[in-house]
């Protein structure tokens, strides 16, 4: 390994991470970006993706097929979002306050049923090697791209083109800015929005699978620290926009990547503060975005989080 | 229910006597904890389809929690935190505010008063106490009532602001355990300084229950007294309930929302204080043990009220003192506690839904006898 690249190993590595580490990110964000054009808030996404984790691998060791272990993290995540968004469906329930609570019934019933699945070895999701042309072992390593990134990235353009030209598209955002117009034009604004909490579910339990198939490619309790909830502050700072997303989900990626990356080189003083820097980048891109007097622009009018 | 609003008199008599402000209080006690068995009932099928007893269950959290002398005392010192940590989240929440990093100010806190510890290591404890404390208080203050500032000041949503400062708190708690603060005999377990025998909080004389939890308990009783019978307590009620008709009525939001988080704030380090001083012996990973989560359940199911905040806490933690019995008895996973939790917190958010749709409650919907 060393190999005469010097002190370019770091930004390769970085680069790599973050295509490695952005994946749940942008799943995650993707999901609050739908729930949220929709005019809702699920805080509870931290939990969906480590449930997400959990259902995937454990359907992953099962049947012997980690696309199988995708499609039951999707389905874990798809229903607790219509739980959330079913429970959000009543009069005068906090959102905000649900999505903490599902947060901590997602981890619960994560670690309860995962116990059994801390020791057995899961199938891996298939990656496609873009550094073929490369002889450093690095820009192999950084170019390993796997098939659910290319995914994600591609349901970000979906979701932006969906936002902007389809029916669908429309529907949702109308919902989500005013419920009053919504209703006016015959719409039933607690139906879309619970199907839009659903599907956005699964999006963050597909992006749980990638946690727990690919990287880091195990399962146990700590293997999400926050990553759920940071993509929820993300959105904000993509402003709703779902292209803006994938941008926003490599840049945490790289942060993210940044103390694993440092270590592997061997700094290892403040190692954990280093640790801290995503959690940092997210804080102060939420502050730097953030607006006490007006509104957000780009935020769905109907969104209490941003109220 | 418009028909029945519709149908009830013009004329309002003010109260029906004790009987009807019993009723209008009863709707907060009855709510609740019909919410809570429900959230129990649930976790109760869940344990049947597992082929679990959850007759067994509880049989064994009454035994591991309340049964003994021994199951009260780990019982009272697990609610001890847990009362500071869930003023921490009731405190804003008259303000209307979710915080729920309460977890980040236990643990600096507590690393803080490891630190003033080693400071003033030759001192006696009637002088280092109080300041270990203050320092406590000023650190969890100062992380929480800058949550508070940036939602004043820069309308930071303080939901997610203060969980990712929990996340930054223990990262910073870990370097500095792990780096500048770290006792270099502790090997296995990077701590700090072990606190002198001189400086470890006692139990409370007779309980074999450390005396964090008389002082959680007075600080329950004074957010009480705050709230309900102080004019700040009660502007935050206005503000909690419209920020905007606040603020023309001349009242200062901004040092309500950053005096309340920062109380708040303050009342959670002071748990890490004795966690450090009484539990531990010094700073260490122990500190991020989960009581500032916990806490968010108890000020909810307390409905944000300090004095239930009480009982709810000894529930709760006699929930989390017989969760080792239970994973014996019935191996069961430790997560189980965690699942029991979900339900109810689920369970009680949906109630909010109920409130004031029962006539029972409301005695001027009652028909004139």
């Amino acid at each position: 390994m060393e190999s005469d690249l010097g002190l370019w190993v770091i930004p390769l590595a970085i680069l790599g991470g973050a295509i490695r580490v952005s994946t749940p990110f942008l799943f995650v964000s993707l999901g609050e970006v739908l729930t949220e054009r929709s005019g809702r808030i699920n805080l509870g996404l931290e939990g969906t993706l480590v449930f997400g984790a959990m259902s995937g691998y454990a359907a992953a060791y099962l049947t012997g097929s980690p696309w199988l272990g995708v499609l039951a993290a999707a389905a874990g995540g798809a229903f607790f979002g219509l739980i959330h968004g079913l429970i959000c469906s009543l009069p005068r329930v906090n959102d905000i306050a649900v999505g903490i609570a599902m947060m901590i019934l997602g981890m619960g019933l994560a670690f309860y049923f995962g116990k059994p699945f801390v020791q057995p070895v899961a199938p891996d999701l298939p990656s496609i090697d873009f550094g073929w042309w490369s002889d450093v072992p690095q820009v192999r390593a950084a170019l390993r791209v796997n098939v659910l990134f290319i995914i994600g990235a591609g349901l970000a353009f979906a979701m932006w083109w969906m936002f902007r030209a389809t029916r669908v598209g429309l529907v949702i955002r109308v919902v989500g800015d005013s419920t009053d117009a919504a209703r006016a034009m015959g719409l039933r604004p607690a139906l879309i929005r619970t199907l839009s909490t659903t599907v956005g579910g699964a999006f963050a339990g597909v992006g749980g699978a990638y946690l727990s198939l690919f990287y880091p490619g195990s399962w146990n309790e700590g293997i999400s620290s926050g990553q759920g909830l940071m993509a929820v502050a993300l959105v904000i700072f993509a402003r709703w926009n779902p292209i803006a997303c994938f941008g926003a989900a490599l840049l945490f990626g790289g942060a993210g990547a940044l103390g694993p990356t440092l270590q592997s080189v061997g700094i290892s003083e403040g190692y954990y503060l280093f640790f801290a820097a995503p959690y940092v980048l997210t804080l102060g891109v939420l502050i730097a975005t953030s607006s006490p007097s007006r509104a957000m622009a780009g935020a769905p009018g109907e969104l209490s989080i941003t109220k | 229910m418009t028909d029945q609003s519709a149908s009830a008199p013009l004329v309002v008599p003010a109260h029906r006597g004790l009987l009807g402000r019993f009723a209008r209080r009863a709707e907060a006690v009855v709510l609740p904890l019909a919410a809570l068995l429900v959230g129990i009932a649930v976790f109760s099928i869940f344990l049947l389809l597992q082929g679990k007893s959850p007759i067994q269950f509880f049989a064994l959290t009454y035994q591991g929690a309340f049964g003994s002398a021994f199951s009260w005392q780990n019982t009272l010192s697990r609610t001890a935190p847990l009362l500071f940590a869930a003023l921490c989240v009731a405190l804003p929440a008259r303000l209307g505010l979710v915080v729920i990093g309460g977890e980040g100010a236990i643990v600096l806190g507590g690393v803080a008063a490891g630190a003033a510890g080693v400071v003033f290591s030759q001192s006696i404890g009637l002088i280092a106490f109080p300041l270990m404390a203050a320092c406590a208080m000023l650190v969890g203050g100062l992380w929480i009532g800058a949550v508070g500032a940036l939602r004043y000041y820069r309308g930071v949503n303080e939901t997610i602001a203060s969980l990712l400062m929990a996340y930054i708190a223990i990262a910073l708690m870990n370097h500095l355990v792990e780096g500048p603060l770290r006792d270099p005999e502790s090997l296995n377990k990077p701590s700090t300084t072990p606190l002198p025998a001189q400086l470890r909080v006692g139990d409370i004389p007779g309980w074999e229950v450390h005396w964090g939890l008389a002082f959680g308990i007075l600080a329950c009783l004074l957010a009480w007294v705050l709230i309900e019978k102080t004019t700040w307590g009660f502007a935050a009620r206005i503000a909690g309930g419209n920020m905007r008709a606040a603020q023309v009525q001349g009242l200062s939001v901004g040092r309500l929302i950053i005096g309340f988080t920062a109380l708040g704030g303050a009342l959670a380090g002071l748990a890490g204080f004795f966690e450090v001083a009484a539990v531990h012996g010094s700073a260490n990973g122990s500190l991020a043990a989960g009581y500032g989560y916990t806490g968010i359940l108890v000020a909810f199911l307390a409905r944000h009220n300090p004095l239930a905040i009480i009982p709810v806490a000894i529930l709760l933690a006699g929930f989390e003192a017989s969760s080792g019995l239970i994973q014996r008895r019935m191996n069961l996973p430790a997560a189980t506690v965690l699942v029991l939790q979900g339900f109810v917190f689920v369970s009680i958010l949906m109630s909010d839904t109920l409130y004031g749709r029962f006539k029972m409650f409301a005695p001027e919907r009652w028909r004139s006898a």
